[in-house]
């Protein structure tokens, strides 16, 4: 932490949230919002001396087993969440990363922190991000004015979508303090298609001819056994009715069997790879290095790597090589190099975990053209004018 | 409720209309500017017919760049701009005024890239919804969202309007489909908002311009996503008794924990007035059919409908008839996406999109009907049930003034009616005229006034569609 924690709130409700940020308003202070802190490595270091804890706006509003919706308070922990839907056989469809394993495992994932960061996951690539699931939120802006986005329906286009744009943008905007979810059945099955020993450019190669084939493939990961170095193992999965998966992964198999494809694991073994693949805990260790993450056109990851040389000391591939998790040495010379890598390719880096400083020093989002920043200060401004919340998190100044 | 308000035309705009025109000819060549009266005509209204103006003029523009010139034009000339795509808008998104040039996109229709490696299209703005389908179907993918108008809407306007479908349940809307869009600002900036890859950086761009109804600015090209069809696909009728059973069987099939491709809803006028006119075969006696489509391998599809008929059959369902080839399947269809189509030829009617929560669904039928009954006006209901969309089609004659206004009522009612049940204005529509009054029902002072910010961020002086979307009275800045 950049700044001792001089000051926190703890708001009982948004009506409170309100008041506190009215209040701050007045004094010009800038307010930090912290949640369960298991993300606070994301983004720019904090800049504010305030903080707003949202840790008291926490329960589930409502959950609506038969309209698969579910609304929750921002501080509400994710698990709380995940145990609620389980009895119902429900799950949030994004598989959101849990960041802890990155950042050393302190901390709670809350439902605020999922939404300001669109945590998401492997299953990215059939059922979408966080923001594709969000259908609703409340805000407290800026101003301290509470603002209802979006609503608890599937489908919803009345007015801006400001739903997505809070969504993602870091707390920028304000303090997200409750959020409307549609909701999945979660799979009666799973099965895992695993090839071994395929170099980068095969094992994407492999990924592609999977995700256009019509088996429902909603895992594509390469993984490369210990730092990184060796020749990828490639996941498939596929998610279902158990009729149905054991016939996909029959199928799979033998479209894939020129590459090597000879089996598929099940259940628990099965989870246990989305679960890592999700967390990129391959990638964990070293804790000193830098992680990047990179999102470009899946036939484009391997020549990203490949473009970094050295630079990149071990990497994984998830969303069948659209997402790159990349390690390199947590300097302003590697931060260069890769973004100097990515530009060609057309796609966007984020400096997932660095050092406050490093992260102080060089653009932790994608750099933008001037036209797009003068955008992002007045949407910015047009919810928090004197930038008071979250100042600073996404880009210097704004 | 009186007519459909529109602001007030500005006289000195109107005044200097053939130097405006001058203006925009300096920009646009001969054939990309529509400056006569004949010609101006067919862009002065869109599907919501019963409301037009004549626009000063209609540029036409061939590129991003001349877009961008358009732009500047008419920021420094104070003239307001009205995005057209195709001009199928039910909600009047399109409708020009009088004080405006309509910018259409119909010369900017060429497919530009299609990578099945990384499966998406990028294609201009003009390009019709359906005509990526087919580019990309003989190799085995699709675009998802399918509007039931994909034959003639344009990309453009679907961005315009978060454009659904039937097929969305699974697939999602416009917004879950859309990996990039170029925006040309009133400023003329010509931005690239993501790209080619999943996720795009910085703030959520994307999101905000899909459904943002041509008001941030004019999208010129888009990058979609395109996906691998399944192996197989079978749309399933199921014909039930009593509407309650029906809606009550949606809900029992996705508490099932299935959620099939689409699953529609059609009560008996709907299926009467559809059947007449596409001869799909649907069953005439009874009062209300779910069209369940399940795909997948031939094994895999037996078994979901055989979860499914299980489930129907536990509700009461009398009829059920599945698709027996691909011919049979594409008549299911064409008899679901005709409805609109087919009902304008019994009458005129104006076509609600208000969404509710599913479990709310048999208590908004029903009122829906009282709602009607109320103001002496049939209905047909038609929707997507699987996600609360509904689409109730209001029957009046518009020849007679009074019926035409009592639809119109009888409309907003239905329609607050969907936000006290919570649920909101509009599904896959857009608010257009149709609904911006409404809007105060469903949001706050607070909640509008934020959206009109972030609007102003990009277009301060109100010249982008101005006349939607947001209430007249009560505007900012």
């Amino acid at each position: 932490m950049s700044a001792p924690e001089e000051t926190a709130y703890a708001p009982a409700d948004e009506g409170e949230a309100a008041e506190i940020v009215r209040a701050a308003h007045q004094r010009r202070a800038k307010l930090d919002i912290v949640g369960g802190g298991a993300r606070g490595g994301l983004g720019r270091p904090r800049e504010g001396r305030e903080r707003l804890a949202t840790r008291r706006l926490a329960g589930i509003v409502f959950h609506e087993p038969a309209e698969m919706t579910l609304r929750a308070r921002a501080g509400t922990p994710l698990a709380a969440i995940e145990a609620a839907l389980a009895p119902h056989g429900q799950m949030l469809p994004f598989e959101p990363i849990d960041h802890r394993a990155l950042y050393g495992g302190a901390g709670e994932p809350t439902v605020g922190g999922l939404v300001a960061t669109n945590a998401s996951g492997p299953r990215r690539i059939s059922a979408g991000a966080a923001r594709d699931s969000l259908i609703g939120l409340r805000l407290v802006n800026g101003r301290g004015e509470s603002v209802e986005a979006g609503g608890r329906v599937m489908k919803n286009v009345t007015g801006l979508d400001l739903v997505k744009l809070v969504c993602g943008a870091h707390g920028t905007l304000g303090l997200i303090a409750e959020a409307t979810f549609k909701l999945l059945p979660r799979p009666e099955a799973e099965a895992t298609v695993v090839i071994r020993r395929l170099e980068d450019e095969r094992a994407i190669a492999a990924m592609t001819r999977a995700l256009g084939s019509p088996f429902g493939v909603s895992g594509a990961a390469a993984i490369g056994s210990g730092m990184g170095r060796e020749f990828p193992r490639v996941f498939l999965r596929l998610e279902g009715f158990a009729d149905s998966v054991d016939y996909r992964a029959e199928r799979l198999i033998a479209l894939l069997a020129d590459m090597g494809a000879k089996h598929a694991l099940r259940g628990e073994e099965s989870q246990r790879i989305w679960r890592a693949v999700r967390d990129v805990e391959f990638l964990a260790e070293p804790r000193e290095r830098a992680i990047w993450r990179v999102s470009l056109p899946p036939s484009k990851g391997a020549r990203f790597v490949a473009a970094l040389g050295e630079r990149a000391l071990s990497h994984c591939y998830d969303w069948g090589g659209g997402l790159v998790w990349l390690a390199s040495d947590p300097t302003v010379e590697a931060a260069r190099a890769v973004r100097l890598a990515l530009a060609p390719l057309g796609g966007h880096a984020t400096l997932t975990r660095a050092p406050d400083a490093l992260r102080a020093r060089v653009d932790v989002f994608e750099p933008m053209p001037p036209a797009l920043a003068r955008l992002t200060r007045g949407v910015k401004a047009s919810f928090d004018p004197d930038g008071l919340i979250n100042a600073g998190r996404m880009y210097a100044g704004v | 409720m009186s007519q459909i308000a529109f602001p007030e035309a500005d006289p000195s705009i109107l005044a200097r209309r053939e130097a405006i025109v001058a203006g925009l000819a300096a920009i646009l060549a001969p054939d990309c500017l529509i400056a006569d009266l004949a010609g101006r005509r067919a862009f002065e209204t869109d599907a919501l017919t019963a409301y037009r103006r004549l626009p000063l003029a209609v540029a036409l523009p061939r590129s991003s760049e001349e877009v961008a010139r358009v732009m500047r034009f008419c920021r420094d000339a104070g003239v307001n701009i009205v995005p057209r795509g195709a001009g199928t808008s039910l909600s009047g998104g399109a409708i020009p005024q009088e004080d405006a040039i309509v910018l259409g996109l119909s010369k900017m229709s060429r497919i530009l890239e299609i990578n099945l490696a990384d499966r998406y299209a990028r294609v201009e703005a003009g390009v019709t919804n359906l005509a990526i389908s087919e580019a990309v179907g003989p190799d085995g993918f699709f675009y998802a969202p399918d509007p039931s108008s994909q034959l003639a809407c344009t990309i453009g306007g679907n961005i315009g309007m978060n454009s659904g479908g039937a097929h969305c349940l699974k697939y999602g809307v416009t917004t879950n489909n859309l990996l990039g869009a170029r925006l040309v600002t009133l400023d003329g900036d010509i931005l690239d908002l993501g790209g080619a890859a999943l996720d795009a950086g910085g703030l959520d761009w994307l999101g905000l311009v899909c459904g943002s109804e041509g008001q941030l600015g004019i999208v010129t090209e888009a990058t979609v996503r395109l996906l691998r069809a399944a192996e197989g696909a079978r749309p399933v009728l199921f014909g039930f008794d009593r509407a309650e059973d029906a809606s009550q069987c949606v809900a029992a099939i996705i508490g099932a924990g299935i959620i099939p491709v689409a699953m529609e809803y059609m009560d008996r006028l709907a299926i009467e007035i559809c059947e007449n006119y596409a001869h799909a075969g649907y069953p005439l006696d009874v009062e209300a059919m779910l069209i369940v489509e399940v795909e997948g391998g031939l094994e895999e599809m037996a078994e979901q409908l055989a979860k499914i008929s299980a489930i129907a059959k536990a509700h009461g369902v009398r009829t059920i008839r599945e698709s027996m080839s691909a011919m049979e399947s594409a008549q299911i269809w064409k008899g679901r996406k005709s409805a609109f189509g087919a009902t304008g030829r019994v009458a005129d009617y104006i076509c609600m999109d208000g969404t509710v929560p599913t479990g709310k669904l048999p208590e908004a039928l029903r009122r829906t009907g009282e709602i009607c009954a109320s103001y002496g006006l049939r209905v047909a209901n038609v929707f997507h049930a699987g996600d609360g969309n509904m689409h109730p089609l209001i029957l009046y004659d518009v020849n007679d003034a009074e019926q035409r206004q009592k639809a119109e009522d009888a409309g907003m009612d239905v329609l607050r009616l969907c936000v006290e049940l919570g649920g909101c204005l509009t599904g896959e529509h857009g608010v257009g005229i149709e609904k911006r009054d409404l809007m105060t029902t469903q949001f706050t002072q607070a909640d509008l006034q934020q959206q009109m910010r972030v609007r102003a961020a990009f277009d301060p002086q109100w010249r982008l569609n101005p006349a939607k979307v947001f209430p007249l009275a009560g505007r900012t800045p």
